[in-house]
């Protein structure tokens, strides 16, 4: 059988992609953002316990060293801003092990940028008006819904205070799990299930939708407050577009002390659950215990954007060569 | 059997789910921003053709299903058992129960390949060729000169299967039927 050698997606496709790629550009350019670019490897990896990262063995001037492949350009942009970079943004090649499908792919492209002294909604108006500068035929408006008044429209539940065998029932049944499989799963699991199976696909119909005020428990690498019903949720941002998620936004934490906490607490989780533990990164946490300036910040599937202005089924549509065609 | 893990879940992997042999159709990852991933998985049912759809945390597994397709020749019905020879040389003969049968019961000839498909060395399903030639047995007569107009008629073919046929076709001639529609194509 022949080997095909070919690229996934069609040449005419590449140049409508380094047309939105130079519109992105221009952006932030306008914006006086400045490109940056920060290294693929690094010596600490994403911890979150959802992600599973790539690493590689390198000779360094130290020996032998486990490097790890970024699961987003997170860390390192978070030190840039710690330096007194002012306002960056970065296109970064990222690695997440084992997502493949028609929205994912191993490696994909990372569109991530931080705003010192931005608020959240200040953040979330900026992205709303970048989709909207790469999808000019897209007219709709942007709505903001709140993560516990998505769960009261679409399944009529409180996420914060419905019981978890409640939870667990109704997991399974709306999101056609194997009977049994959710007994020893937890809260953030059943909502998981329950947000991509059943709110997810609503979301983003003519319209881009934001999601804000998700659980504490959800918060990975935003700061928690108190929402207006007195409840601790997270200060961090999903943007939706044709039922597709497309950005994921934090009001970022900056405290240290905290993060080392959290960091621990997904190796912690790791170690339960059996999963390998990921190095921690302890520059970041040097970088924050120096001082790093408020600052709100998101990473934005680029790929998926250019999926979605394009019209293209799938997602190696846009890209040269997907990871099974590599 | 070995288990597969959602990642190894491709179109055409067999594998049990409730007690049933499945084949795996469609396979697709789905994440929320942060946390657990899923996989949204259409399966067919083996015993009843049904097709539904099931969803997996990222990582779990499944056992697989001793699932094989077989081509065999179909050779004649004792009324209970329907009974089937390898087309490999090896004259090894398989009965089957008339409820994995379904609907190839109506497209049934001797000596025709079908693909009987096994599980735990146990027909569970037959399906027919794409195409097969079978004989009218029953048609009002044959219209002669009608040869292009539309227009159809009933007529019974030796296999028991009633299908719509142009009017000049008449009985006694052999025809190619199309066993996915159930479609006249043309004279054999």
């Amino acid at each position: 059988m022949a080997i095909d050698w070919r690229p996934n997606a069609q040449i005419e496709t590449l140049r409508e992609r380094a047309r939105l790629l130079s519109k992105v550009r221009a952006f932030f350019s306008q914006r006086d953002v400045l490109e940056v670019e920060t290294p693929v490897l690094g010596q600490g990896g994403s911890t979150d316990v959802h992600l599973v990262s790539l690493a590689t063995q390198a000779r360094t001037d130290k020996g032998q060293r486990r490097l790890w492949l970024q699961t987003s350009p997170e860390f390192h942009m978070k030190r840039l801003v710690a330096a007194g970079s002012g306002p960056i943004f970065q296109l970064a090649r990222s690695f997440r092990d084992g997502e493949v499908g028609s929205r994912h792919n191993i490696e994909f492209t990372m569109l991530e940028w931080y705003r010192p002294g931005f608020s959240l909604g200040e953040l979330i108006d900026e992205t709303a008006t970048l989709v909207a500068t790469l999808l000019p035929a897209f007219a709709g408006p942007v709505v903001h819904y709140r993560y516990r008044e998505l769960f009261h429209t679409c399944l009529a539940i409180d996420p914060f205070t419905t019981s978890l065998d409640k939870l667990r029932a109704l997991a399974a049944e709306r999101g056609r799990m194997p009977t049994g499989v959710l007994v020893n799963e937890g809260r953030d699991t059943c909502l998981d299930l329950l947000m991509s199976m059943v709110i997810e696909p609503t979301l983003g119909q003519n319209e881009l939708s934001v999601v804000t005020d998700y659980p504490a428990s959800q918060a990975a690498l935003a700061r928690r407050h108190q929402d207006v019903d007195g409840e601790w949720v997270a200060s961090r941002f999903e943007l939706y577009l044709n039922g597709i998620e497309l950005a994921n936004g934090y009001h970022e934490l900056t405290d240290a002390a905290e993060q080392r906490t959290r960091f621990s607490d997904d190796n912690a989780e790791r170690r339960r659950l059996g999963l390998p533990e990921v190095d921690v990164d302890e520059r970041l946490l040097a970088a924050l215990e120096h001082g790093m300036p408020e600052c709100a910040g998101v990473a934005l599937g680029i790929d998926r954007l250019i999926q979605l202005a394009l019209g293209k089924a799938r997602l190696e549509d846009v890209l040269t060569f997907s990871t099974p065609n590599c | 059997m070995a288990n597969y893990s959602t990642n190894e879940f491709k179109g055409g992997l067999k594998v049990m789910l409730d007690g049933d042999p499945c084949s795996i159709v469609e396979n697709e990852l789905v994440k929320p921003g942060k946390g657990q991933a899923f996989n949204r998985v259409k399966l067919r049912n083996l015993m009843t053709g049904r097709v539904g759809e099931r969803t997996f945390k990222s990582g779990d597994s499944l056992e697989g299903a001793d699932v094989m397709d077989l081509e065999m020749e179909y050779l004649y019905t004792d009324g209970d058992m329907w009974h089937f020879m390898k087309t490999d040389g090896s004259f090894e003969q398989y009965a089957v129960e008339k409820k994995a049968l379904g609907d190839t019961i109506k497209w049934l000839k001797e000596q025709v390949p079908y693909t009987l498909t096994l599980w735990n060395d146990k027909a569970i399903s037959v399906t027919p060729p794409n195409f097969i030639e079978l004989e009218v047995v029953e048609t009002d007569p044959g219209l002669k000169g009608d040869t292009a107009q539309g227009g159809s008629k009933p007529a019974t073919l030796s296999s028991g299967a009633v299908v719509r046929v142009p009017l000049f076709i008449n009985q006694g001639e052999v025809l190619k039927i199309d066993t996915r529609s159930g479609e006249y194509v043309s004279r054999a």
